[in-house]
């Protein structure tokens, strides 16, 4: 297995589907000419040329528009949005169109297509530009959403997004780009709606997704000094849900603590909590707490934006309460 | 309902209109030349690299007898109006009887649509197309069966100008079984894959990226179709709408767009709405060719469109239309046709210019067309519409199961 970013995961990702199927394409703004915001595809514009790796203008909808149009005819876009701030003022295509139209036409028109970005906060980046929205996409019938959390997963999880007939939002942190991981050598993909285990432990889990894995393993780094070990459970998918891995971690420890980037009110966690008291209501030994952003806009100041974010602090401290430690 | 064709003593048309009609008249024989010389050249490329195109023509050969064939009684055989081809002469009798009788077949479709609503039998949502019949109909019989279609959620007539089924179009209204899309769409979602008929949408101009998304995929492919996108006046103050067409002009993307202005965005006129009501002057914001026409004459929008489809087609440019029109009916089935926003005078006054009233003067005028004739095809569109009515009335409403199919699907590529 070599070591690479997540960053260079996804462009493997990118560039192996892009020369498995010409009918795969990426748009988006500065996706070509300058290799990506966030130079995720570097390189492809020269390797593919401008009709696979299309720069846009700065037009959300209109180009998430187009996606949905070209794929109702065949083709298979990969949409990238510079992040998925700006995605909002695409959502009418995500929702209205590309997770309806199979729907609405009676089976007549799957949507194979992917809208990719970053989702979820950075440094400072303050209130409009720190924001993670899984839970509003999760929301929508006709979508898959996922939100890898390590290099090796960004890579598998993308291929089979790019491979699948349905519309799948892909969302990628912001933060994880720079981040290293073992990635298996030659071709793979990781079935969408599948769990990973991430760190095996019978005391607590702790249930998370997307950039909220770093900091789940970093708690388990923690509480293992302390003779703790938990079940990291990693959704990876967090629609569909793989409701079947949450109910065999926490029944086998009985406790659980729910870790996600976004906001408390409607968020995954709730969905995660809802799971958890329908499967495994006579398992559990504790109320499931859910560790989470707190409820306001992202604030610029550094003390501020710490004290907004959920971090391992907090969630150690959610995990010692589940246990009745404190 | 009542009858909402009214056929005075015959109108003279002015000399204006006379002077257009021949001018349309020789334009369209041109065009029509030309579609013919397109046609044969197109059947010898025939497009081996793309499955999806000889899948659509092999099913719109299936559906769409050729133009100057008499349509059978029956709602599952109504024929469209598209590629003339070379045997139909623009002015001949025969090609002008089909054009009517698609006008007719709609006008009698959106009828007994406002009947089965005021019954119960459609629901939700439901705008009917009557008095811009001429669009649909004079758009589609100058595009091919593989070029593509988008529209807005006033879709009923231009499903059926395409060549859609009155009886699978009545049956998704009734939300039955043997609707287009297994009655999960309803009025506003008519979709059919097999004649590229791409919906059907209901949010005001989403679509139309999506419009210069299929020319962006016709471009991907090489290939020479085009894509004909429609929607109201109203629809050129969305951010879509720009989105879409500055794209398509800086891509070069075989499209066009067409504005049905009917002058009423629901139940705000134009001149509330929209700062500058010449709407195609928004096209030369884009670089692109736009062009206004009489729409209430179908041989003005043959001609529009026809040179429309030219600039697509040859040299992959997009044209922004201007159809200018006037609905008869209300927004939807819950407005009236007149005394809130607008007046029943300005309705009348409208209504004089009757699409149909209009081919079938000019017709008369040119003895192409006895009255006898004319009845006699408008009876037979009225018994496509019963047959069409009585099948979607017998099928049943959709299984329950169906309430989680078309979710999504369970394949990858």
């Amino acid at each position: 297995m070599a070591v690479m970013s997540y960053r260079d995961a996804l462009t493997q990702a990118l560039r192996e589907e892009l020369s498995r199927d010409e009918r795969v394409f990426l748009m988006g703004e500065e996706v070509a000419q300058y290799n990506g915001a966030y130079k995720v595809s570097k390189g492809l514009l020269d390797e593919f040329g401008p009709m696979r790796v299309v720069d846009t203008p700065i037009t959300e909808l209109g180009f998430a528009g187009i996606g949905v149009g070209s794929a109702m005819v065949g083709l298979r876009p990969i949409i990238e949005f510079m992040t998925w701030n700006f995605a909002l003022l695409a959502l009418d295509q995500v929702v209205n169109a590309a997770a309806k139209m199979l729907y609405m036409s009676g089976g007549q028109f799957p949507m194979p297509m992917v809208f990719r970005g970053p989702n979820g906060s950075a440094l400072q980046l303050s209130a409009q530009h720190s924001q993670a929205w899984e839970s509003w996409l999760a929301h929508i019938p006709g979508l898959k959403v996922l939100t890898p959390g390590t290099p090796a997963d960004a890579k598998g999880l993308l291929k089979s997004a790019i491979r699948d007939d349905n519309p799948v939002v892909f969302l990628e942190g912001e933060m994880l780009y720079n981040t290293k991981g073992e990635v298996p050598d030659g071709e793979y993909t990781i079935p969408i709606g599948k769990a990973e285990l991430k760190r095996e432990g019978g005391d607590c889990s702790i249930i998370a997704h997307g950039k909220m894995i770093l900091v789940a393993m970093q708690v388990a780094d923690a509480l293992a000094k302390e003779n703790i070990a938990v079940d990291v459970v990693d959704l990876r998918t967090v629609r569909p849900m793989d409701v079947e891995a949450i109910s065999v971690s926490v029944r086998k420890t009985n406790r659980a603590v729910v870790l996600e980037e976004g906001w408390e009110i409607c968020g995954i966690g709730a969905q995660v909590v809802d799971f958890i008291q329908r499967e495994c209501f006579d398992d559990l030994d504790a109320p499931v707490i859910r560790v989470h952003q707190a409820d306001v806009p992202m604030p610029y100041a550094k003390n501020l934006e710490k004290a907004a974010k959920p971090d391992a602090a907090k969630a150690v401290a959610a995990i010692r309460k589940v246990m009745y430690l404190d | 309902m009542r009858d909402t064709l009214k056929r005075g003593e015959p109108r003279s048309t002015d000399s204006e209109a006379a002077a257009n009609a021949d001018k349309a008249t020789a334009d369209k024989a041109n065009a029509d030349k030309a579609n013919a010389d397109k046609a044969n050249a197109d059947k010898a490329n025939a497009d081996k690299a793309n499955a999806d195109k000889a899948n659509a023509d092999k099913a719109n050969a299936d559906k769409a007898p050729a133009i100057g064939n008499n349509a059978a009684v029956s709602g599952d055989n109504a024929a469209a109006i598209a590629d003339s081809g070379p045997a139909a002469s623009a002015d001949g009798a025969a090609f002008r009887k089909e054009l009517l009788r698609s006008m007719l077949l709609q006008r009698r479709f959106e009828e007994r649509c406002a009947e089965a609503y005021a019954l119960g039998k459609i629901g939700g949502f439901c705008h009917l197309y009557i008095g811009q019949e001429a669009i649909s109909a004079g758009t589609m019989s100058v595009l091919r069966p593989d070029d593509y279609v988008v529209t807005a959620y006033r879709d009923h007539g231009q499903a059926i100008a395409r060549g859609m089924s009155p009886r699978t179009v009545m049956a998704e209204l009734f939300g039955r079984r043997d609707g287009s899309s297994g009655g999960k769409g309803g009025s506003m979602h008519l979709f059919d894959k097999g004649l590229n008929f791409l919906g059907g949408h209901g949010i005001v101009g989403a679509h139309i990226p999506l419009a210069a998304g299929v020319s962006w995929a016709i471009k991907y492919r090489k290939g020479d179709q085009i894509c004909v996108c429609f929607f109201g006046e109203a629809a050129v103050n969305i951010g879509s709408f720009h989105e879409a067409l500055n794209m398509a002009s800086l891509w070069k993307l075989p499209a066009i767009f067409i504005i049905e202005n009917n002058r009423y965005g629901m139940g705000t006129e134009i001149s509330r709405a929209t700062a500058n009501e010449d709407v195609t002057i928004r096209a030369a914001a884009y670089n692109m060719a736009g062009e206004s026409v009489d729409a209430q004459d179908v041989f003005a929008v043959r001609d529009v469109v026809g040179r429309a489809v030219e600039l697509a087609r040859r040299e992959q440019k997009p044209t922004l239309l201007e159809m200018r029109t006037y609905r008869f009916m209300g927004h939807s089935m819950s407005d009236a046709a007149s005394g809130t926003y607008r007046s029943r005078e300005e309705l009348e006054e409208n209504m004089k210019r009757d699409p149909i009233v209009v081919l079938h003067d000019r017709m008369r005028g040119d003895d192409q067309l006895s009255d006898g004739e004319f009845s006699r095809l408008d009876d037979e569109q009225k018994a496509i519409c019963q047959d069409a009515w009585d099948f979607a009335d017998a099928s049943p409403e959709p299984a329950q199961e169906e309430l989680y199919t078309h979710v999504l699907v369970d394949t990858t590529s």
